[in-house]
């Protein structure tokens, strides 16, 4: 069948009211703004060779730095992303709350190294144990899910999230099982001490065995797996995930297997965590329980929803953006840049008209001048305390900030009142949150000097919180992801 | 009567102690259209859940052109051929307009995941093929699902609009009976008339057999071949329009028994 011909003006059809919005003509969503001409520049390359500028970047990273400290973080940064990236199929894609997840990339750890060390004495060549790894990861996906198949939401979460539990204590406690028919225990994982000496990977006679060479190894796979996942999401059965994510009674009777593609969404989910996993038990030449437990999944979760769940690059952004921000807020001086460039952001953004955002400033600034020429005349030892780390910042903000000698223990105080104060400063409305913002800034700054910068690499998850409380708020669906809308 | 497509014979189903439907037999022609009336709670919607394999009756018998519909899933009997849309709409709404067209092609596609990863020839020639399905059900409601709107999310349309898109949903599973529930309802005057010319043209050019759930009088008279009348899930009367509509006790049915105020 032809497609209608636009309607020559005469005879536009009078009946129905949305015929007016029709007679609008094109009424797409046109950017507008200086950056125009640019974001239809990008909008007109193929998305596969978008993220071609940001892999050549990160191919760099090995040239510009002699650090192999640096590369690591990198190659960190790129499980990350891989994780990140399996997570997104099963909780972007298809929209199912998996808590288990991370049980998939320790499985894939635990069976690269149990074929690959000296655990059985098996050391199988890497292309033939890495797709034997991810088929398995990916029926172990399939038997998770088909008991819970049928759960929804909150359901669901509960029994992958005892799954992922179970699968720690199994590890954990799998080195004294006798198998039938067997005469005496068997260690199969190590259990606490897991298993140590994990081959590296060897591809036909070529070992990696430099952190550089598992920073490209980890590249080339988070690359090929970034396109496999895109060129899915572009299919029938990447459809068929949007749609029963949005409304899977409908998806059933438009002919969408549900069931079945619940269950094809975990096994893809699963076998990219397989894979991650073979490469960060070579890389770290050994498994251990602790590597796969509650604190990963909940950066791995971190990172999905700060991206913006369903969105491919997104989710890498999350993943880079989380772990480069950990890795940065590791060391004072660098953590003070982040701490202050954040809350002057937060505030350049939020901060309306102008003139409160001129007078906060100003104020802080001078309570905190006020507060540095007075309080030592009043009060004996509300300087003199030890300053953290050096540069321009530091002296700025030490020539502001009150050092008190036993700043430690008031910085305790302190914080506890930082966090009162903020959560009146979120009820308050208009002049009143205005003048209390000042003060509040200025007790930030106290805690963070005093306090929170002395163990930046303790401290740093209050700082990223705090962040991602901030970024969420401002940005609901993640940096990346559309905003989904459920009722209208 | 033509060849019969849809057949029910003998259906019942309840809720706990509530009988909904109760020993139904219905026969829909090939290339008719049937409306289905009755008051609120008469059963009407359980009917299209129980012939779309969302219930499972008691007991009964429900032919597609001979075939067995009771027990299987929802996505088999839809791609043997029964399609519907719902009172309540259930449109993929985060979706693009065209893309909620694209998806409900999925039971006549083949290609798995490892093809479209690889992205082989067949598989992005299968693309282009729902594409131009799903161009092509859009384009069977004039201008109003076409151009920009393709792209536009399935939230941003009119209630009309939205009602349009879901048959137009139902339409790319390729059905041989499509069931539409309540397609006027929340449509102003005109937009009911259009409806009505609407089924009129899904008949005559879609060759689809329409059973149709229709509650304003005007559209089941210019719309039906037959009409069947429910009341608490059991049928009350068969026949043309003239003839339901004056039947005595479907008149009741919808007014109350006379005389007994």
């Amino acid at each position: 069948m032809a497609l209608p011909e636009r309607p020559d003006v005469r005879d536009r059809p009078s009946i129905g009211v949305d015929e007016w919005v029709a007679r609008h003509g094109e009424r797409r969503v046109r950017r507008t703004g200086r950056l125009a001409p640019a974001f239809r520049a990008v909008e007109r390359i193929p998305p596969p060779a978008r993220i071609a500028p940001f892999v050549a970047l990160a191919a760099l990273l090995p040239f510009l730095t002699s650090s192999d400290y640096v590369i690591s973080v990198g190659f960190d940064t790129l499980i990350y992303v891989l994780l990140a990236l399996g997570l997104n199929v099963v909780v972007g894609f298809a929209g199912l709350l998996d808590l288990g997840y991370i049980a998939f990339f320790g499985f894939g750890a635990y069976a690269y190294a149990e074929f690959s060390s000296k655990q059985f004495h098996m050391h199988w060549p890497t292309w033939g144990t890495v797709p034997i790894v991810m088929v398995a990861t990916a029926l172990l996906g399939l038997l998770l899910g088909l008991p819970s198949r049928r759960l929804l939401g909150d359901y669901l979460a509960i029994v992958t999230l005892f799954f992922g539990q179970a699968f720690v204590t199994f590890v954990s406690n799998a080195n004294r099982i006798t198998p039938p028919g067997h005469s005496g225990p068997v260690d199969f994982t190590g259990g606490p001490n897991g298993i140590p000496n994990v081959d590296p990977w060897n591809l036909f006679g070529l070992k990696i065995g430099s952190t550089k060479g598992y920073f490209y190894l980890a590249l080339v796979i988070a690359v090929v797996v970034m396109l496999a996942l895109y060129f899915l999401k572009e299919s029938r059965t990447g459809r068929a995930w949007r749609a029963l994510r949005e409304d899977p009674l409908a998806a059933e009777l438009m002919s969408m297997p549900v069931n079945r593609l619940k269950l094809l969404a975990f096994m893809f989910g699963a076998a990219t965590a397989g894979l991650t996993g073979t490469v960060f038990a070579a890389y770290q030449q050994g498994v251990f329980p602790s590597n796969f437990d509650v604190p990963l999944l909940i950066t791995i979760y971190a990172m999905v929803i700060l991206g913006g769940t369903g969105s491919l690059v997104g989710v890498a952004i999350g993943a880079v953006t989380i772990n480069v921000l950990l890795e940065i807020l590791r060391t004072a001086d660098q953590a003070r840049f982040v701490f202050y460039g954040f809350i002057l952001a937060g505030l350049l953004r939020f901060l309306r008209p102008l003139w409160a955002l001129a007078a906060v400033l100003a104020g802080a600034a001078i309570f905190g001048i006020a507060l540095h020429e007075l309080v030592p005349h009043v009060v004996s030892g509300a300087t003199g305390g030890t300053a953290e780390g050096g540069g321009w910042l530091s002296r700025a903000a030490h020539a502001w900030v009150l050092l008190p000698k036993n700043g430690t223990l008031v910085g305790n105080y302190c914080y506890v009142g930082l966090v009162g104060l903020v959560l009146l400063l979120v009820l308050l409305r208009g002049a009143l949150r205005l003048v209390l913002l000042a003060p509040v800034l200025y007790l930030a700054a106290f805690v963070w000097e005093n306090r929170l910068v002395q163990e930046p690499s303790i401290t740093r998850l209050i700082l990223l919180g705090a962040i991602l409380v901030v970024l969420m708020n401002a940005r609901p669906q993640g940096l990346l992801g559309t905003a989904r809308v459920e009722i209208v | 009567m033509t060849k019969p497509l849809l057949e029910l014979r003998g259906v019942s189903k309840a809720f706990g102690g509530l009988q909904v439907i109760s020993r139904l037999d219905l026969v829909v022609g090939e290339g008719e259209v049937a409306s289905v009336i009755g008051p609120n709670g008469a059963g009407k919607t359980t009917l299209f859940n129980l012939v779309t394999g969302i219930y499972r009756p008691e007991s009964g018998e429900i032919l597609l052109d001979g075939q067995p519909l009771v027990g299987l899933p929802p996505w088999k009997i839809t791609r043997l051929g029964v399609a519907r849309t719902f009172q309540t709409l259930r449109l993929f709404l985060n979706m693009s307009v065209k893309e909620n067209v694209m998806a409900a092609a999925y039971g006549r596609t083949k290609a798995g995941v490892f093809r479209a990863i690889a992205r082989t020839p067949g598989m992005r020639r299968e693309e282009r093929e729902i594409e131009r399905l799903a161009e092509e059900k859009l384009a069977f409601f004039g201008e109003r699902l076409m151009g920009y709107r393709w792209n536009q999310p399935a939230y941003s349309l009119s209630y009309a609009n939205r009602r349009r898109l879901e048959i137009a949903r139902a339409m790319a599973t390729e059905p041989r009976i499509l069931l539409l529930d309540e397609p006027a309802a929340g449509m102003n005057p005109a937009e009911t008339h259009e409806i009505t010319e609407l089924i009129g043209k899904l008949r005559d050019e879609g060759g689809y057999t329409i059973l149709v759930i229709e509650h304003d009088m005007h559209v089941v008279e210019g719309i039906s071949d037959r009409v069947v009348a429910l009341d608490h899930g059991v049928k009350i009367a068969e026949g043309s329009f003239e003839q339901v509509a004056t039947n005595e006790q479907v008149v009741e049915a919808y007014l109350g028994l006379r005389g007994a105020a």
